[in-house]
């Protein structure tokens, strides 16, 4: 087993950020909704060490509380189009013939548009807020997931060990989840790992517009949508929730590769 | 002497692929002709060599024994059932009996399975053993492969080619068949360690009385391994005899090729004029009337316009030639 | 007269992570004008390696030892002498022709290029050549031939078009790497029949890697066999196949199947790790005749009869 240095990094960043969600009243400061008007707009000091908000709301507080938002839409956003795409692409993969040429032309559909236009559509349909945004992610986001499991499960459905399977007699379920399915699953876990990163963003993105998380909650696309009015006064409104998703998207990266070292399948 | 298993007019097709612009001009689909009216009984307890090169079915042949490939036309049948016939128990029934060795030593193994999981899983499924002495059973059968019991709970990875083919090999015996075919099992393995899986397998068709179809290329292993062999050319038998008579006398002018080709160990001069001329043609579009007549060095003009079919011509063993009278 | 190539205590040391790798450990052969040399052993022998280390191809090794071509040390040739060597008087031939032909350029094209880099002949002349060229190596219509692309070749058409390249420029010695090993075996026949009339037509040497002692047999004039990086055992084919006076080249002898033995000798065990070089003679854990000494003391290359010498401790217990 090779731990490479990219994988600790990016399991110490996952890891800050895991813990930052799970017990957040531990590490913050402040209550994140609290108003102070005895310190509204304050830029960073040694009380409040990323400055506060136009209502006196501590800015790392309401980072460190959003942290359990972000990271419930970067696991959701992923393990959704995961599941679906990934039911779909194995039995496309397996089956093939009429049900692949269908596919193929589904595909090809939902590619035409840009993704985050064809997420912002349904969640336009559907109306604003976190549920919402998973449909619409799940709706749009399985393509590339199913590609991959498709493309690996015919891999492997070519295999040798796969034939010593059948000449055993061994029924279709057995060969296909027991056999085919661990194997084709490597490649597609380990680009979920990576694809948190980008749902972070596309999180992040929706909430700055307004289609995502609501406010009062704290949510870093949010934090970042409320701070940009007072960009020129106050810049560290907006700038420490964004270097908050840079180091969360990093942190996902990383590990993603890590792990694509790390679980290479050894033949 | 009883028939184990047999090849009945066994025919196999592949579509190839076509371009854009083929089908664009509606030319038809190309067809891989890997199996062309194969016949062919295998014997209880014999040892039976399919040889041939590339492009020549033999593997094909194999895949469709085990029930690997449903033939397009023709039959498998083992001990007279017809395979395609059977459903459910019976089925599995014909998977227990029939059983396959693969070339690939590093494809041939699930890569994520322990080796003892590989092995239960056979005994398990074709309820070989109780439960509880399946593991038992597992260390018995790496024994007579000659691996160490501690071998069960690693993964293939952690073993060298000639290892894992020998897990191939425990892995076929887990149900108990009666026939094993095994193609090209040492064509990706070293000399020395060729030797060792060659000498097991021997030992284990001594030990289990089994029945073996070794498929490979190599001349050498056919006359080493078998008793009788069928050389095969482009999706046909050709030659069907005794492996020693037939490498004495061989009957088939592909055949005389095939042997004065194999590189011998006696040191020596190789002659100016090869064993036989041009390339090996492709099963898209084999020649027609007899396949070899393009190379042969006695073709008639009869040879390229029907197929000459495998019988005995006065001979003691079949060929598929007719120049081969007598 | 000087050999044409004289190799002496060759060494290749791959530097990996998990520490070096000996790949090749003080070989030393010669080849002469006119005869055919055959490099034998299995995987990780360092039979191709050395070919590569000879025509400096290996990037990212450290190679040492003295590779002398014609009076000229190899090794410390400057990059423009190496390159008139390499395809000038060293032709190559390899394993995967599909591999070392360029998918996009012609055959004929292929061939002009090597006359441009290592002849003087003009358009014409080379064009001539080319043709010329494709007739030695059995490529019939040629014009044709000229035009076509890697891909409308046949395995064994390919290799002739890779032997016709190596010989563009006339070299003195070609060094084929497993030429025969992914053909058929009645190409194979065609192929090596083809290099042994080359190399008495032109009078070229050839050096030809193989894993295949048959192969060996009946091409080659001379033998080297390796192991484990080593030189086990060289000498003239005759004498080195009736009476091996080293115990791997016996037992890979014995282990050749279609000799009429009843059983196979198999070689117990597999082959050793190049990280962690032998104290004494690399093959003594697997070799049968096996003596304390070969534990402890590397064996040296003796000479037994004019035409044979190997590095063994227990040569003189194989003959009985």
């Amino acid at each position: 087993m090779r731990v490479s240095i990219s994988l600790i990094i990016g399991s110490v960043l996952l890891g800050a950020m895991l813990i930052a969600a799970a017990v957040p009243d531990w590490f913050a400061p402040f209550d994140p909704l609290a108003f102070d008007y005895d310190a509204l707009s304050m830029p960073p000091s040694g009380e409040h060490w990323f400055g506060t908000d136009q209502f006196g709301r501590d800015v790392l507080s309401r980072i460190i509380h959003a942290a359990r938002v972000d990271l419930q839409i970067a696991v959701f956003c992923v393990i959704f189009p995961l599941v679906l795409g990934g039911a779909i692409g194995l039995l496309v993969g397996w089956y093939g013939g009429i049900l692949d040429a269908v596919f193929g032309r589904l595909v090809d559909l939902v590619v035409t548009f840009p993704f985050l236009v064809l997420v912002i559509f349904f969640v336009a349909v559907l109306g604003p807020g976190l549920v919402n945004v998973y449909i619409a992610v799940t709706c749009v986001g399985w393509v590339p997931y199913a590609k991959l499991m498709r493309a690996e499960v015919m891999v492997q459905a070519q295999s040798d060990y796969v034939a010593a399977g059948k000449v055993l007699g061994y029924q279709m379920p057995r060969i296909l989840l027991r056999h085919i399915l661990p194997n084709a699953a490597r490649p597609v876990l380990v680009y979920a790992v990576t694809d948190m990163a980008l749902a972070i963003l596309l999180g992040s993105s929706l909430g700055y517009l307004g289609l995502g998380a609501q406010p009062p909650t704290a949510e870093w696309g949010v934090l970042i949508a409320d701070g940009k009015n007072f960009f020129t006064t106050a810049p560290w409104m907006a700038l420490f929730p964004g270097l908050a998703i840079v180091l969360a998207g990093l942190g996902f990266s990383l590990t993603g590769d890590g792990l694509a070292d790390l679980l290479a399948v050894k033949r | 002497m009883t028939i184990l298993l047999q090849a009945e007019a066994l025919t196999k097709h592949f579509p190839g692929r076509r371009g854009l612009i083929d089908m664009a001009r509606r030319t038809p689909r190309p067809v891989v002709r890997a199996l062309t009216g194969i016949t062919l009984d295998i014997r209880a307890g014999e040892t039976l060599g399919i040889v041939g090169e590339s492009g020549c079915g033999k593997s094909t042949l194999a895949r469709c024994l085990v029930g690997l490939h449903p033939p397009d036309s023709g039959a498998v049948r083992f001990e007279g059932a017809d395979l395609a016939g059977m459903s459910g128990g019976d089925t599995l029934g014909f998977h227990r009996q029939v059983q396959m060795i693969f070339q690939d030593p590093y494809g041939s193994l699930n890569p994520l399975m322990s080796v003892g999981d590989t092995l239960s899983e056979a005994l398990a499924v074709h309820n070989i053993v109780p439960k509880a002495a399946i593991a038992a059973r597992v260390t018995e059968l790496l024994a007579m492969v000659h691996l160490p019991p501690d071998a069960a709970g690693r993964r293939p990875h952690e073993f060298s080619g000639g290892q894992r083919q020998r897990i191939g090999i425990a892995r076929a015996l887990a149900v108990e068949p009666k026939i094993i075919v095994a193609d090209e099992p040492v064509s990706a393995l070293d000399v020395s360690v060729q030797a060792q899986i060659v000498n097991l397998l021997l030992e284990l068709r001594a030990r289990l009385g089994l029945t073996l179809v070794f498929i490979t290329h190599d001349l050498r292993l056919v006359r080493h391994m078998t008793q009788r062999v069928a050389v095969m050319y482009l999706g046909r038998i050709v030659e069907l005899g005794p492996t020693a008579d037939l490498f004495a006398a061989p009957r088939h002018p592909y055949t005389r090729a095939l042997l004065r080709a194999v590189p011998q160990l006696t040191p020596g001069m190789r002659g100016r004029d090869a064993a036989v001329r041009g390339e090996l043609p492709s099963p898209l579009a084999p020649p027609p009337g007899c396949a070899f007549h393009p190379r042969c060095g006695i073709a008639e003009a009869g040879c390229s316009v029907s197929v000459p079919v495998l019988s005995e011509r006065n001979g003691d063993w079949p060929v598929a030639c007719f120049l081969a009278e007598g | 007269m000087t050999a044409l190539l004289e190799v002496s205590d060759l060494a290749v040391v791959f530097h990996t992570k998990r520490g070096p790798v000996h790949a090749v450990d003080g070989l030393g052969f010669s080849v002469e004008r006119g005869e055919v040399l055959g490099i034998v052993g299995e995987s990780g022998s360092g039979k191709s390696v050395t070919l590569r280390a000879i025509t400096r191809l290996l990037h990212g090794a450290e190679v040492t030892g003295r590779v002398n071509w014609q009076g000229e040390d190899v090794l410390a040739m400057d990059t423009e002498r190496l390159r008139r060597m390499r395809g000038g008087q060293i032709g190559m031939v390899f394993q995967e022709p599909m591999a070392a032909l360029n998918p996009v350029l012609s055959i004929g094209l292929q061939i002009t290029e090597t006359l441009i880099a290592h002849t003087q002949l003009d358009a014409a002349g080379r064009r001539a050549r080319a043709l010329e060229l494709l007739d030695l190596v059995g490529i019939a219509a040629g014009r044709t031939r000229l035009a076509q692309f890697p891909h409308e070749f046949s395995g064994g058409m390919r290799q002739r078009a890779m032997i016709a390249i190596a010989l563009a420029a006339n070299p003195a010695l070609l060094l084929a790497d497993e030429p025969t090993t992914a053909l058929d075996v009645t190409i194979q026949d065609q192929i090596l029949r083809l290099l042994r009339g080359l190399v008495d037509d032109l009078g070229m040497a050839l050096v030809l890697v193989t894993h295949d002692l048959g192969v060996i047999a009946e091409t080659c004039d001379r033998v080297a066999v390796m192991y484990a990086g080593r030189l086990c055992e060289t000498g003239a084919v005759a004498p080195v196949f009736a009476a091996p006076r080293h115990a791997y080249t016996k037992a890979l002898l014995g282990a050749m199947p279609g000799q009429g033995q009843d059983a196979l000798v198999a070689i117990p065990g597999m082959a050793p790790r190049l990280d962690a070089p032998a104290l004494g003679c690399a093959f003594a854990p697997r070799c049968a005749f096996r003596l304390p000494v070969c534990d402890t003391t590397r064996p040296a290359l003796r000479e037994f009869g004019p035409a044979q010498s190997s590095a063994c401790h227990a040569a003189e217990a194989l003959a009985s």
